[in-house]
């Protein structure tokens, strides 16, 4: 049994990009349906640590427009390869440690393509999303995340790894 | 056999494209501002943009973080053909999530 696909079905007036804390239960009620019995989630927090040293907060920045549209491509790929429903979200601004930055919920008959669909959309989007993040050290030193491999949608130069 | 004296041509001015160029992250910090516009022969890259990008500035180029390209906000390689009036993105590393 097969349900149909929901392309674009959170619209394009609903933005993925927010600077208001992000909420799970509001994501997990986009998905939920009573065909689906299988959710799943996935929280992206702010740690207070990176390389060893102490991080007070992040300070994220995005390119608006194409990070909506990377999103959007994303949930409409999701949904191409899984019979799932999934919504995503990521906030911008300054966050503390333990704030979620991003969170993803997937939604489908059952666990595994849930868990599927909600891995492949975070994956995809950390590889994909215009989103850069600047680290705020407890000595105040702020740097630039760099993630190892480079980041970018592997387009980067090979020797682009930081 | 007469020989054809051509005047000198004018650079007509579809022989050049002018984009708008918008960097992000650290390349604000480096380049001193999030947009800018550039002009460059045609045909041109997304590669020879971020070329024309740092002929805009003082020598020595500050160093640079390994970029990716987007055109129109779709991801693009270095070679991605570049058209009069694209918007062109210099992106850092990605470091989103």
């Amino acid at each position: 049994m097969r349900w149909p696909s929901c392309l674009l079905w959170r619209g394009d007036s609903v933005p993925h990009l927010t600077t208001e804390r992000l909420r799970l239960d509001r994501l997990v009620a986009e998905v939920l349906s009573p065909e689906r019995g299988g959710v799943a989630t996935f929280i992206g927090v702010v740690r207070n640590h990176h390389d060893g040293r102490s991080v007070v907060r992040l300070e994220y920045s995005a390119y608006d427009a194409m990070a909506e549209a990377e999103c959007r491509r994303i949930v409409v790929e999701a949904a191409e390869r899984w019979p799932v429903r999934v919504a995503v979200e990521h906030r911008l601004g300054t966050l503390e440690v333990g704030d979620a930055a991003v969170m993803v919920a997937a939604a489908a008959a059952h666990r595994a393509q849930a868990f599927d669909a909600c891995r492949y959309v975070i994956e995809e989007l950390k590889r994909r999303v215009p989103v850069w993040k600047r680290e705020h050290f407890a000595d105040g030193s702020r740097v630039w995340v760099e993630p190892a491999g480079g980041g970018g949608a592997g387009n980067v130069p090979p020797d682009g790894a930081a | 056999m007469r020989a054809k004296l051509d005047p000198p041509a004018p650079v007509p001015a579809a022989s050049t494209i002018q984009v708008e160029v918008l960097v992000f992250g650290q390349l604000v910090e480096l380049l001193g501002a999030s947009s800018l516009s550039v002009r460059l022969p045609r045909p041109a890259t997304a590669q020879d943009v971020f070329h024309a990008v740092l002929a805009t500035l003082p020598s020595p180029a500050p160093s640079i973080p390994p970029l990716a390209f987007a055109v129109n906000r779709v991801h693009a390689t270095p070679e991605a053909a570049v058209e009069d009036g694209d918007e062109v993105a210099l992106l850092p590393p990605l470091a989103g999530g």
